[in-house]
């Protein structure tokens, strides 16, 4: 029998994605673990790896598809024996030679028979009797309720807290202006991006804190600590990272996200790292950070943004922080505001440090200040708290050795 | 001494300490449980199933005395109570068993002894008042059951004043009993006395037999329970129980103050339930206890880091299949927080599908809420009956006394709640138990092909008696 190959869902959100590239033509042996394929999701491109043995017997997907629904059939290996007669009980739109009908020996396999779960864009819509004759009478579209039954069944109490939004303006905008364009088509990422910054700007409120943190210290020790052996390189960021996981655990408030009628609370510092990448940017996840030395975070966090430029992060590698950092100091930026990657609660835009006067006692001295600013979703933390937590930032940073306590 | 780390330990092997020990086991964890006295808890051992026993007991004894009903001759009936009683503890052992095979096949640790919290993480176990075990665990699921409710002048002494203990393994079969409390307790042991000729009187605070069951059926089963001659006083309370060398004289006041006194062999003591609170180290630790039970959230966690509660002694219903449901959900939520991708769509349990069923003669269930219930919270209803009087099967059965209600919602069409009395009803409730959960409406009910000739059509019948569509009444 023949193996048919399906587009695989590589995150939790996947609905589609891109073919960006084949590795193997037809004919070409495959075993269990040969790349395939290059896929582009929503979040990154990724490789999609053979787990049986073969010969890719034909593509059906061409290289540069995109929108490829999850569960189509992309492609089909032949098993080991097997000719490329064994294709023919294959039935595709694109199939060249003559389709034999034949009789009823071999299943035939529909065209794009979906493996994974149908997507919601046209398939049918699970939802209890009860939850569609309520959405009815309420005037609601079943298809725009999320379920949280079984299998995503929409229920009864889905229908009934589901709140009927002025649908988020598909941003068809008209464009508008007289010199000469070429137009790019937005890449899954670019798409992503603007979804949910939109919706992070639109739905969570937003405040700022700014404070001035003094580096002196923390530059000695950087400087000692970096001098002492060649098998690290200790970054300013990887201090802020520390900093703010132990500042996270030190005023636990700060570490929670707003869940509409429950707030969490978490006991781990996810520290969610933003990479600027070729096309957008990346928030791989330090999990666990306040647990972790500056060595380890530091190899961590070199290894993820490697992985990330090279676009080979996975989904567990950047779902989930619980608090994110944006560094855009070594771009030469004084100070900026950051929006708020949605659910997380807060987001730390850290400046550039630089040689400022500051006034000591009386007296004009220069210092290294780095100027941050935290941006807080009022729902969740209040000022009190979101200063609480910069202050603690605050501390370690300037006094570095109390991040060893 | 033994001395072992676990990832979940359970304290109590009742439906829900050894439910949730299975599906732990099955998710992987290495699992032990502690029990203090026989695998299957109150329900396998002292509830549930050893009534059923001697409810069975009874039900054939009816239905001898009845032969000629049925064209059958059946002399010189009687019965041997001390039999009677052999089955029923024969059966609980022979389950008790089957568990301990289950813990077996399940690789579950069982510690037999007296599991009592030192601090979160950490158990120590005991028997016979000495150490025997500290056992340490991330999670701690404390699922130690609950005991019949006493008070002050309410005190069994297992001789002549009874709990449901001493009921299932009697001393001597009484002539003349008193139970006072009607819930499902309460009626199950008056129903079964009766059966066996004792003079029953049934004292109950409200004002109906079953009080949690709708007003209608209540009313319908303690009309059938008079005319079995069960003698029942509603509206009062039993004040003072006078001990005699071989009787009892109980003071019955109405609430008007009125009190008379009545002679009785022996006394059932079924005024509700309390938890099994005590000498497990729960205040010591934080955990939170009101009115005899702990107090838990949706998913059983106490609010102290690692343990968790289910079943009995987080309050009621004190139902098994509710501590056994909350068993798997616990322990799934454990595996969910520590990342299982397995776990999808875990729910808290829905406590408005959780059924209920009493197994005196008739029977007696139900699932969601009574009507009474229903208008009360703001809903307009369509209300459906069917009697057992129009069901061939019930008549071909000999078992004409019944009733089957449905109430929905006006609007929705949602099935509210569903009622039950009359001959097997507890084992068709599961039909309405789905109905709900999947949240059908009175339209795929009366689409469902019901099979001729069953009880069950019943079901159908009253769904279409609430649309006015009843065929055969």
């Amino acid at each position: 029998m023949a193996i048919e190959i399906f587009m695989p869902a590589l995150s939790p959100t996947m609905e589609s994605g891109n073919l960006v590239k084949w590795f193997v033509k037809e004919g070409d042996s495959v075993e269990s673990g040969t790349i395939l394929a290059e896929i582009e999701t929503d979040k990154a491109t990724m490789e999609y790896e053979s787990i049986d043995d073969g010969i890719m017997g034909k593509i059906i997907v061409a290289e540069g598809a995109e929108n490829v629904a999850v569960g189509t059939l992309i492609a089909v290996l032949l098993e080991e024996g097997e000719d490329a007669s064994a294709l023919e009980n294959i039935s595709t739109s694109k199939a060249e030679a003559p389709v034999v009908v034949k009789a009823e020996t071999a299943p035939v396999i529909a065209e794009t028979a979906p493996a994974g779960p149908v997507a919601s864009t046209g398939g049918r819509v699970f939802s209890s009797p009860l939850a569609r004759r309520i959405a009815a009478q309420k005037g609601y579209d079943i298809a725009d309720i999320n379920g949280s039954g079984p299998h995503g069944r929409v229920i009864k109490r889905d229908v009934e807290s589901h709140k009927p939004s002025v649908k988020t303006a598909q941003i068809a905008l008209s464009l508008d202006g007289d010199a000469p364009y070429t137009e790019i088509k937005l890449s899954n990422m670019r798409k992503t991006i603007a979804r949910r910054l939109t919706e992070s700007k639109q739905t969570v409120p937003h405040f700022y804190l700014g404070i001035d943190i003094e580096l002196d210290n923390l530059m000695a020790a950087r400087k000692k600590l970096n001098s002492m052996s060649d098998e690290y390189k200790i970054s300013v960021n990887d201090f802020i990272i520390r900093a703010c996981a132990l500042a996270l655990k030190k005023v636990p408030a700060a570490n929670v996200q707003f869940g509409g009628d429950v707030m969490r609370h978490y006991d781990r510092s996810d520290v969610s790292v933003a990479v600027a990448i070729e096309g957008g940017l990346v928030t791989p996840v330090i999990r666990g950070a306040e647990q972790k030395g500056l060595r380890q975070i530091s190899e961590e966090t070199k290894a993820l943004a490697k992985k990330a430029r090279d676009g080979k992060l996975m989904p567990e590698d950047y779902t989930g922080g619980t608090f994110s950092i944006s560094n855009l100091g070594m771009m030469g930026i004084k100070q900026f505001q950051a929006v708020i990657n949605p659910p997380q609660a807060s987001i730390l835009a850290v400046g550039g440090g630089e040689q400022r006067v500051v006034v000591k006692d009386g007296v004009m001295t220069p210092a290294m200040i780095m100027s941050v600013n935290l941006a807080c979703d009022h729902r969740a933390i209040d000022g009190a708290v979101g200063a609480e937590f910069l202050g603690a930032i605050k501390t370690f940073l300037e006094h570095p050795s109390t991040m060893l306590l | 001494m033994i001395k072992e780390k676990f990832d979940i330990v359970v304290l109590g092997g009742g439906p829900g300490g050894y439910v949730a020990a299975i599906r732990a086991a099955q998710l992987g964890f290495k699992v032990a449980v502690i029990e203090r006295e026989n695998l299957g808890g109150i329900c396998l051992n002292w509830g549930c199933i050893p009534t059923k026993a001697l409810l069975r007991s009874a039900e054939v004894f009816h239905n001898m005395k009845h032969a000629a009903d049925y064209g059958l001759i059946a002399e010189n009936l009687g019965f041997d109570l001390d039999k009677v009683v052999q089955r029923s503890r024969g059966i609980a052992a022979q389950l008790s068993g089957g568990i301990a095979h289950l813990m077996k096949k399940n690789k579950i640790t069982v510690i037999e002894g007296e599991g009592k919290l030192v601090k979160s993480g950490h158990l120590a176990v005991s028997k016979d008042g000495k150490k025997i075990a500290d056992v340490m665990a991330d999670d701690i699921i404390l699922a130690t059951g609950a005991r019949a409710r006493e008070l002050p002048h309410l005190k069994a002494d297992g001789n002549l004043i009874w709990t449901y203990r001493h009921a299932l393994v009697p001393n001597v079969m009484p002539k003349k009993l008193l139970v006072i409390g009607s819930g499902a307790i309460g009626i199950e042991f008056a129903s079964f006395y009766n059966e066996l000729g004792a003079d029953v009187t049934v004292v109950e605070m409200m004002d109906r037999v079953l009080p949690v069951e709708d007003e209608e059926i209540s009313a319908f089963a303690q009309k059938s329970f008079k005319a079995q001659g069960l003698k029942i006083i509603t509206s009062a309370s039993v004040t003072k129980l006078d001990k005699k060398k071989n009787t009892v004289i109980c003071t019955v006041e109405d609430n008007k103050g009125k009190a008379r006194t009545i002679e009785v062999d022996r006394v059932i003591v079924a005024i509700g339930i309390t938890g099994n609170v005590e000498n497990i180290g729960l205040e010591e630790n934080g955990v939170k206890i009101d009115r005899g039970h702990i107090i838990a959230d949706e998913w059983g966690h106490t609010g102290v880091r690692g343990i968790h509660a289910i079943g009995d002694l987080t309050g009621p219903p004190w139902l098994a299949h509710k501590a056994s449901h909350e068993g798997v959900i616990v322990i799934e939520k454990i595996a969910l927080d520590r990342g299982n991708k397995e776990i999808k769509d875990l729910h808290p349990i829905d406590k408005g599908n959780i059924p209920g069923c009493t197994y005196c003669r008739p029977q007696v269930a139900s699932v969601g809420m009574t009507e009474k219930a229903a208008r009360d919270k703001g809903h307009k209803v369509r209300v459906g009956r069917f009697p057992f009087m129009g069901n061939g099967k019930a008549i071909a059965l000999g078992e004409a006394e019944g009733l089957v209600k449905t109430v929905f919602d006006a609007k929705t069409g949602e099935l509210l709640g569903a009622h039950m009395v009359g001959a097997e009803v507890t084992e068709m409730i599961q039909g309405y138990t789905i109905a709900r959960t999947l949240e059908t409406t009175e339209a795929e009910l009366m689409h469902t092909v019901f099979p001729h000739p069953t009880l069950s059509e019943m079901m159908h019948e009253s769904v279409l008696d609430a649309y006015g569509k009843v065929i055969h009444f």
